[in-house]
Parts: structure tokens; sequence; C-alpha cells
């Protein structure tokens, strides 16, 4: 394993944006928000004036502060989108499949206790319980490109420890060439689970799979917050893969297994609809999903409805010169 | 004969006055649901960032009111009560709004306006494909819905709104190939159109041995 001292994505010491001006960056930006609220078409202004139809739900928050030092090491210079649409935008089918369902009804979902086994071809098989995620690895804060398969993006300040870490802690066996993720199955939190019609018509446990060196590469992320504090259930509590170069569904969420194998694991969406989605994923704006064009992306930040905007897709969802070495000789629109 | 026209003279007929009534319920209920989606969109109720629940929501209403549409000749015979096809129109042209809105959220907030895009998705995307097909079927039956185009178009009005039997079938299997998974939904709207179109077995049928007639005697 070769890590290079000084990776593009990592910037220099004199490049780090000062914490006070990120915290004023966020600042203006929530006064651009007020701004933005006093228009006539605002999702707020209007919020307030037809509060007739019914009230607003008041959903449970239970994540708290989570500190991580190394802030705005990675992409300082892109822009957030805000907290709220990251709460509020979710595809976690085992919740339901539209975006909205995952902030409602994952809203008591019990992540504490939590255990992780971590097992497989490896020399120090162990658990994680709810603390050792939080404890057992350093974690970092990293901003980092999320690209869905269905062609929106937005832009997450992730908090999470590298992958690597983990897997080196285990000590992978000569044999090991992949590792594979399983979300929990727990049909009584998850109705998703528990109904077919709910949850989209997939095949529980949700299951996920990245090549060792893939696992490895120090971009790899197991994430368990963001903006500051511990994950929310609907984005993958208490803890989630997060593999920016890759479609989004490969960052499976609410882990409770990591296994590693010598033979390339089973994937969900593979498995559903293997001609749409496959083991790799890797974004790439050359190769259309067959159903839809993956050149540009629309891209979920500030403002409201009518302020998206669509942007070029970049290969590797940006991360080309980290990872292209990675698939060097393969045909990547045949290991889609 | 006669028994059952002194029948139905006695039975219940639909006055001219209900039929007024209906329509402004049609207005308002569709009405209605249009507002809805405009409080649910601005209050967040379709998610922090409404394109894909406007899209659906447009969507599947000009679906239903198709459908809607559709069901009104059968009801009317069935009930025996001729004058029901007086709203068919306005349910039509209500199917044909929620088109269009469909359309304009993919083109204005989905798209951002990429008009190449647009063109090469429709072109690319089979889904999308029959998506237009449906767009520009409804489009033309809504531009010759008035008395004064059928009057204009005379027989050829009546041909080009069978085209209607297309644009039915091809509309569910557009959602059917959209969605990334969960096909129970659209499956239960194809086997709906399919319901639709067989209570039309005898206009089909009609059209099967006119074929076979006029064919080979007009080749020769």
């Amino acid at each position: 394993m070769r890590i290079r001292s000084t990776p593009s994505w990592q910037l220099k010491e004199s490049d780090v944006t000062p914490e006070s001006v990120y915290h004023q960056r966020r600042d203006i930006l929530k006064k651009l928000g007020i701004t933005l609220a006093t228009l006539p078409l605002a999702t707020q202004a209007q919020a307030n004036i037809f509060d007739v139809f019914s009230d607003d739900e008041k959903i449970p928050d239970r994540r708290r502060a989570l500190k991580a030092p190394d802030s705005t090491r990675f992409h300082p210079d892109l822009s957030l989108t805000p907290e709220d649409k990251i709460l509020k935008y979710n595809n976690f089918y085992e919740f339901g499949t539209d975006k909205s369902d995952p902030a409602r009804r994952a809203a008591n979902f019990v992540t504490d206790p939590w255990k992780v086994d971590v097992s497989g071809m490896i020399a120090r098989p162990f658990t994680l319980d709810y603390d050792d995620i939080f404890k057992r690895f350093p974690i970092e804060e990293r901003i980092y490109r999320l690209r869905c398969v269905e062609a929106w993006s937005m832009n997450v300040p992730w908090i999470g420890f590298p992958l690597a870490s983990l897997l080196r802690y285990a000590q992978p066996t000569s044999h090991a060439k992949f590792v594979a993720f399983e979300t929990l199955y727990d049909p009584k939190q998850m109705p998703g689970q528990a109904s077919r019609r709910l949850g989209g018509g997939i095949d529980y446990p949700y299951v996920e799979g990245l090549r060792l060196d893939e696992a490895m590469h120090p971009l790899t992320l197991i994430a368990v917050g963001l903006y500051g504090k511990t994950l929310a259930p609907q984005n993958g509590a208490p803890l989630r893969l997060v593999v920016p170069w890759k479609y989004g569904f490969k960052s499976i969420k609410s882990i409770v297994k990591i296994t590693l194998t010598d033979k390339q694991p089973p994937t969900t969406w593979n498995l559903l609809a293997p001609q749409e989605y496959g083991f790799y994923a890797n974004v790439n704006p050359q190769v259309d999903h067959p159903r839809w064009s993956q050149a540009s992306e629309r891209f979920i930040g500030e403002g409201n409805l009518f302020s998206s905007r669509r942007q070029p897709t970049l290969p590797f969802n940006g991360y080309a010169s980290d990872v292209a070495s990675l698939y060097k000789g393969m045909d990547l629109r045949k290991f889609y | 004969m006669t028994s059952v026209s002194t029948a139905r003279q006695k039975k219940y007929r639909i006055s001219p006055r209900q039929i007024t009534a209906l329509k402004v319920v049609i207005h308002l209920v569709s009405l209605f649901f249009f507002v809805l989606l405009i409080f649910q969109t601005f209050k967040g109720q379709l998610g922090a960032d409404p394109v894909q629940g406007l899209s659906h929501f447009t969507g599947k209403a000009a679906l239903n009111t198709l459908f809607i549409t559709l069901l009104i000749s059968p009801l009317a015979q069935w009930w025996k009560q001729g004058s029901l096809v007086k709203v068919r129109r306005l349910l039509g042209l209500y199917s044909f709004f929620w088109a269009v809105l469909h359309l304009l959220v993919y083109v204005l907030l989905d798209l951002n306006l990429d008009w190449a895009l647009l063109a090469s998705e429709i072109a690319e995307r089979p889904y999308l494909t029959v998506g237009a097909v449906c767009w520009l079927i409804l489009f033309a039956l809504a531009v010759t819905s008035t008395q004064s185009m059928q009057r204009r178009l005379g027989k050829r009005w009546q041909q080009l709104h069978y085209w209607v039997y297309l644009a039915v079938p091809l509309a569910p299997v557009h959602y059917f190939w959209s969605v990334k998974s969960g096909v129970i939904e659209p499956l239960l709207y194809i086997a709906g159109a399919i319901m639709l179109l067989s209570f039309r077995k005898k206009t089909f049928k009609r059209w099967i041995p006119k074929f076979h007639q006029q064919t080979p005697s007009e080749e020769r």
C-alpha cells in the first residue's frame, strides 16, 4: 500500500481556510438565506403565509455535536449543500422510496446501542460498539462531492475516519481481495424491509462491496457525522461508507457488518438491475445510464426551487487524479 | 324497443344543470390539487428539493386525469347517461394541463432549459421518447378540442382523436420505464390502461375487418 505524502485533494497548510473564515462564510450564506426568504417565491416566506394546510412536522433530532479536527482540509472551495437539504433529501429505501420519507420514517431509529462486526479474511476480527465508532479511529472533517446515479449532486462536509484505518487495524490476510458491507436488517425499525411496496422491491439487507485497493484508498471514508454533528438516521447513522468517486448507492448506510473476502461480493443494485448498475459504479460522464444521461447533474445547493443549476459531471466525480490509476487498463464501459 | 324507450323515459336522466355542476366540480377538484401542489412545494412537503416530487405529482395527475377521461364513455354507456360525455373534453384538457406542467418541471427545473440535452434525451431514451409521443398526442387533441375545430376537421376529427387509444397505454409505459425500482404501481396503471382499452373492444373489432376488406381492394 503506497500512500503519497501530498495527495492533490489534501491542500497545503497555507491553503487552509481559517475556521473563523469558514464560519463567517456560513454566516454570510445564512444572511443570504434570510434575504432570499423575503423574496416572494422563497421557501420560508411561503411557509409562513400558508401555514393553514398542516403544521410543520416536528422531527425529533437526536444528533449531538461532534468535534472533528482537520476541518476543511478537503475541498474548502466547494460551496456546500445546506444542512437542511442534506437532512431532508435522501435515498434510503429501508425507510421508503420517496426522498422525503427517510427523514420522517427514520426519526425514531435506534442507533445506540450499535454493533459493527468486522470479520472474514483478517488476522484480527473485532466488533465496534457505539462509542468505538467515534473513538477507536481518529476522525476528521472532509468536504466531498456526492453524485447520485439519478444525476443530482450535493457537496457534503462529512466527519469520519478513513476506512483504511479500520482495515489496517483488522490486518487483512493475503487472500483478502474484496470488502463486503451490510446494512442493518431490522424490519421492525425499517418499514421498507417489512413491506416490498414501501422498500421499492429490494431484497434486504442492503449489501455493497469494494475491491480491497478501493477500500484502502485514502479518499474512502467511514462517515460518522456531518455538519459538525453525529449522523442523522436518514443519512446512515451511526456509520456509513462514503466513496466520493462512485455513485451514491455504493456508499452504504447504517453498517453492521464488514467482511473481507476473496470473491467479488454481491451488491444490491447490481442484483436488482445488472444492466443498469455495475459493481464498480464509478462516476463517469461518458457512460450513460441506459435510461438517462450521466454527462451532467443537477446540483442541490443554496436557494429555492428556481435556483438549482445543472453542471457538467466530472470523471470520477472530480477525483480522477487520485483514483483513475486504480482502473488502469480496464474498459470502463464494460466495468461500469 | 318501445318498452326500452318507455323505461328510459321513466328512468332518471342527468340534467344540463347537473352537467354544469359536474364541470364546476371538475374545475374545483383540479384547481384544489394544483393549489395543494404549490402549497406543498413551498412548505417543503415535497422534500428539500421538490423537483422530483413535482415531476411525479404532475405526471401522475396527468395520468389519472387521462384515465378518468377514458372512463367517461363506458360509464355513459353503462348508466345510459349519454350527456355525461359532455364533461369528457374538460377532463381531457385538464390531463393536458398536467402534462404541460410535467414537461415544464422537466425542462425548466430538471434540465435548466438545456435544450440540446432535452433533444438528445428524447431521441436516445425510449421512456422519454414514449413520454414525448404521449405529450404530442395530448397536445394535438387539446388544440383540436374546440367545436369549430371539430366542424372544420369533419370526419378526420374522430380519426385524430382515436390517437388517445395510443396515449393511454404509452403513458403508464413511460411511468414504468422511468422508475428505478418499485414497479408495482406502474404495473397497476398498465393494467388499468388495458382495462380501459378492453371497454372499447367493439371499436377495435370494427377496425380489423375493415382493414381486411379494404386493403386488398385498395391495392389492386
